[in-house]
């Protein structure tokens, strides 16, 4: 059984058909990555996972039980956590107030306690920044952040939607490893990028999102070697 | 000099109450990005409810003040349901002509209700002593306002900068989607919001009520009025604006009355809310944020 499975999913806003019955599987212990041009789905795809897009058709399964009746209050319960395209860090509050809200439905003050400390070893300049306003920490130092607070809410399975979005070329690697690291502690991993050449080397499998279908899907290595992703996403 | 501090003193408990008004417009503002006219309606009801308490329960002051808290919270959390909830995704217009509508409903229902005659609270309710210090007169009515003020807003402080749930405000008045995506309940927020709010404007109308000692069904309006201009004076949608907006406008509209003419009083408050349109729109906490890509 799949840790995430996707059958046939249909989202529309209005009258345009978004996905048009998308179907994937996420093993437990897995990187995949989505990756795909911009408008492809794959935002709207990891929407849907979350329930803050509504779906029109098919369904979501989570270790074999169907999310089509969750909330998104229920999905991170259930143990699936978002990392938002963009970041969405909430200025105004702490860095440390901002990974208090991943945790916001644990009660284990505890563990949070001790959840907190991890990441601020796996990002000491969180640790540093604290009592800082959010909103002042630079672009790579804000998805340390986003994920940091997604993994608060220690998830299963991470959700992560363009980590690399406008971040320099050493950032994008740094960014990489740690999501290497954070999966070989045993996190589950869907990363929806645009970066394919990143993406493709550090995942074990991965699908092509193409206006609203998967139109390809094989191993990283597969993947990065066919001609028509060379052309289309690698380049050459 | 004397005089000066007397009317500073009548100008803070003034301010007080409109700073406890404007607080509710702000945080109501700051998550749903909604202007509440039906907000000073809610402190019309504080003081109408702490005048039944009080005369036909023979209630003492602080539970005719709790009671009446307590009414206005629920209130504004069915309010909320009810008439503003269907309208969430709708245009902000629509919402606030909705708004309008609760307002009218709470005005004339009370009228109808209650009768529209001025009511009187019972008498000695708080005693009649008054503090004198170095010849500035503070009488029992305003301690009151300033403890009971002063303790609502260091209890809102608290609520909104320590807990969890002043936290999922923050949030949700950030970024409702990212909030919803770290679990956090929008609905059940908001909620939360409009009993804060609601419960310290019906705190400011029993205070109102026992220290001018007469209230009718209309009596919200022109405060309710006043308050939004101090939380937009102060920055709308930011808690500590709101403070210094009501207090602000409380002590400028009295001494306008002392120095000036009472028959500007009300138009000072105008002024004030044009000044700061053409000088700092945002308000006076309030800053343009630039967001980072």
């Amino acid at each position: 059984m799949a840790m995430l499975e996707i059958k046939d999913l249909h989202v529309h806003y209005g009258v345009i058909h978004a996905l048009k019955g998308v179907s994937m599987q996420v093993e437990q212990g897995e990187i995949v990555a989505l990756i795909g041009a911009n408008g492809a789905g794959k935002t709207t795809l990891l929407h849907a996972i979350s329930a803050i897009q509504k779906k029109s058709g098919g369904e979501i399964l989570f270790e074999g039980t169907s999310l089509n009746k969750a909330n998104a209050k229920k999905i991170v319960e259930m143990g699936i956590t978002q990392v938002p395209e963009g970041r969405r860090i909430f200025s105004g509050l702490s860095v440390y107030e901002n990974l208090l809200m991943g945790a916001f439905l644990r009660k284990d003050k505890e563990g949070i306690r001790r959840d907190l400390q991890n990441v601020y070893e796996r990002f000491p300049i969180l640790g540093k920044r604290s009592a800082q306003d959010a909103s002042t920490l630079s672009g790579g130092e804000q998805q340390m952040l986003a994920m940091g607070r997604a993994l608060m809410a220690r998830p299963k399975i991470l959700l992560l939607d363009e980590p690399s979005m406008g971040l320099a070329p050493i950032l994008v690697k740094e960014i990489f490893r740690i999501i290497q690291e954070i999966n070989k502690q045993g996190t589950t991993i869907l990363l929806v990028e645009q970066n394919a050449r990143m993406a493709l080397a550090v995942c074990d499998r991965a699908y092509v999102m193409e206006t609203g279908n998967i139109v390809l899907s094989g191993s990283g290595e597969e993947l990065s070697r066919s001609e028509q992703i060379q052309k289309a996403y690698l380049g050459g | 000099m004397t005089q000066f501090l007397q009317q500073l003193v009548n100008g803070l408990s003034l301010g007080s109450i409109y700073a406890l008004i404007a607080l509710g417009y702000t945080m109501v503002y700051g998550i749903i990005k909604l202007i509440n006219f039906a907000h000073g309606d809610i402190y019309m009801l504080g003081a109408f409810v702490a005048f039944y308490a009080t005369r036909y329960f023979q209630l003492n002051f602080f539970l005719a003040l709790i009671v009446a808290m307590l009414f206005c919270g629920v209130l504004g959390v069915v309010i909320e349901r009810i008439a503003y909830k269907p309208l969430r995704h709708a245009t902000r217009i629509t919402a606030l002509i909705t708004a309008m509508g609760v307002s009218y409903i709470l005005e004339y229902g009370t009228q109808f209700l209650a009768g529209s005659d001025v009511k009187t609270f019972p008498e000695g309710l708080l005693g009649n002593l008054t503090l004198e210090l170095g010849g500035v007169r503070i009488s029992m009515q305003q301690i009151m306002i300033f403890a009971v003020t002063i303790l609502l807003m260091l209890a809102l402080t608290y609520i909104v900068n320590r807990t969890r749930m002043g936290r999922a405000m923050r949030a949700v008045s950030v970024d409702e989607e990212a909030a919803q995506l770290m679990g956090i309940s929008v609905d059940r927020t908001i909620s939360f919001t409009f009993l804060l709010g609601s419960v310290l404007a019906g705190a400011a109308g029993v205070l109102v009520g026992v220290y001018y000692n007469s209230i009718n069904p209309l009596m919200g309006m022109t405060p309710g009025l006043k308050a939004f201009i101090a939380a937009v004076f102060g920055g709308i949608g930011i808690i500590p604006g709101a403070m210094i907006g009501g207090l602000s406008i409380g002590i400028a509209e009295t001494l306008v009355i002392a120095y000036g003419s009472s028959l500007y009083k009300d138009a000072i408050v105008y002024v004030i809310l044009i000044l700061i349109l053409i000088i700092k729109p945002a308000g006076l906490l309030g800053k343009h944020v630039k967001e980072k890509v």
